[in-house]
């Protein structure tokens, strides 16, 4: 019902839960990568989870979802930047992703994110302008899973 | 004069008299048979007059009637004008929504899209599962299949709803009341409105509230023309912001807020931005038609107008406004809801 998107009061998708403890497959210790997605829309969750089934019952990628900018600041600071990859929607309403950007570059420097940009406006300004805001890559909807995936692995 | 000299009964003196007499009758008629001639002259001279008078009246009448016939023409020009200009405000709100429609349609179109490629793996995963004989995953991929239907069901069903919206808004005719969801209709109208303004200006952001009374019954109003109401006022409104914005204030965050409200006997919708507000002169003349403080091809001066004969008129209601310069400005909508205890 809450597809308003804006600082949304997740009940069944709380972004905040603490990461997932590492998992032990082939007595061989694989530490998830983790990461975090960015997106007003409350179905992206459901998507990624899906796309990544495989990857995250193998325990190899573990997935934390923000509804917003203000909230994706929020879950950094409470984890303590466990994020290594950032996957962050342009156009949300208050913090737009640049805003979000801009902000993860210039005060997580300790190693900084990688940040990739998804947007659905594939267009020369919003890309020159992530960019020039230091992200990492850029992504336009709709996701191309398979892409997304080796961009991942070759993290 | 000698029959009288004749007469024997008169003697001179009298006969003196007589002759006296009969001379002034004589000039009196003389006189009189000249101011005769006179009133004669006077008389046909007048007739002319009136003739021309006639003439010219008759030329006057036939000019006021020319006139009256222009009038008239014009008139129906002015009407044919208006109800252009009603469809062209109507196609002009349009087309600021266009890129809110395309991005409103093209997000649900993603889903579909994504959510039947996961479909279509899971059906292949669930073919070996099958295989392996795991009747639990078998079951669990099952469910995940008949979540994912229901998502592309709801996102299909989100793209159809916009394109109609966006029909019913573009059409002419007088549309109907029905029972409509406000709080859905006001919804659906910031989004378009917000994604239509941050596809046209990439620099535009603001963030936006909604405090929808949940407990707002169905109102009976014509939906395409609360929804023209309703997204004239919301892009007003982050017009409002967006020109704050533009000043550059220390800790300014754009705010629009949409809120509805279920009293006794109406209810009320409020679009309330935090912009910087009316000023009192121009507060005056927000609702004639083709006044406008925007540049000049930007706006058509007739949203307000309209919005407001739309809430009059058409609904029996009322659209107050609350300004207050450097603050903000609040468009209160009320249409009265019988208290049938629907």
């Amino acid at each position: 019902m809450d597809d308003s998107g804006y600082g949304s009061k997740s009940d069944d998708s709380n972004p905040r839960q603490p990461w997932l403890g590492c998992c032990i497959e082939n007595e061989k210790l694989i530490i998830p990568m983790k990461i975090l997605v960015v997106d007003d829309e409350q179905d992206i969750q459901p998507l990624f989870q899906q796309r990544f089934r495989k990857e995250i019952r193998k325990g190899e990628i573990d997935f934390a979802f923000a509804h917003s900018g203000e909230e994706a600041l929020q879950f950094l600071e409470n984890n303590n930047q466990e994020a290594v990859l950032i996957l962050s929607d342009i156009n949300m309403p208050g913090m737009s992703g640049l805003d979000l950007l801009g902000k993860i570059k210039k005060e997580y420097n300790a190693p900084p994110p990688v940040v990739m940009m998804i947007t659905a406006y594939g267009d020369t300004e919003n890309y020159n302008t992530a960019m020039e805001l230091g992200a990492d890559d850029f992504i336009t909807k709709p996701v191309d899973f398979k892409e997304l995936k080796e961009k991942i692995n070759t993290l | 004069m000698n029959i009288i000299q004749q007469e024997k009964n008169l003697d001179a003196e009298q006969k003196d008299a007589v002759f006296k007499l009969l001379k002034a009758a004589d000039k009196e008629i003389e006189i009189l048979s000249f101011k005769l001639d006179r009133t004669e002259k006077v008389k046909r001279t007048t007739g002319i007059l009136l003739e021309e008078t006639i003439e010219e009246l008759e030329q006057k009448r036939k000019n006021v009637e020319e006139s009256h016939d222009a009038l008239k023409k014009s008139l129906e020009e002015l009407k044919a004008a208006q109800v252009q200009l009603i469809h062209a405000e109507k196609m002009a709100s349009l087309g600021e929504l266009t890129a809110g429609i395309a991005h409103e349609i093209q997000n649900p179109l993603n889903f579909v899209k994504n959510f039947a490629e996961v479909n279509a793996e899971l059906i292949e995963e669930l073919k070996e599962e099958i295989e392996n004989g795991d009747l639990e995953e078998v079951k669990a991929i099952a469910n995940d299949i008949a979540d994912n239907e229901t998502k592309i069901i709801h996102h299909g069903l989100r793209a159809d709803g916009i394109v109609k919206g966006m029909l019913q808004h573009s059409r002419t005719v007088s549309n109907e009341k029905e029972p409509t969801d406000i709080n859905a209709l006001a919804d659906e109208y910031l989004r378009l409105s917000y994604h239509g303004l941050r596809a046209k200006d990439k620099s535009f952001n603001a963030d936006f509230k909604t405090e929808f009374d949940e407990s707002l019954p169905k109102i009976n109003v014509v939906p395409q023309d609360i929804g023209r109401v309703l997204l004239n006022l919301i892009n007003n409104a982050f017009y409002a912001v967006a020109e704050k914005q533009k000043l550059q204030q220390e800790n300014y965050k754009p705010l629009v807020v949409i809120r509805t409200k279920k009293l006794k006997d109406k209810i009320e919708i409020s679009v309330k931005d935090n912009g910087n507000g009316i000023p009192t002169g121009v507060k005056e003349k927000i609702f004639q038609p083709f006044f406008t403080t925007k540049p000049t091809g930007e706006g058509t001066g007739l949203g307000l107008s309209m919005s407001y004969d739309i809430i009059t008129k058409g609904h029996g209601g009322d659209l107050k406004v609350k300004t207050e310069e450097g603050i903000g400005t609040e468009f209160i909508i009320v249409i009265p809801q019988p208290s049938t205890g629907s």
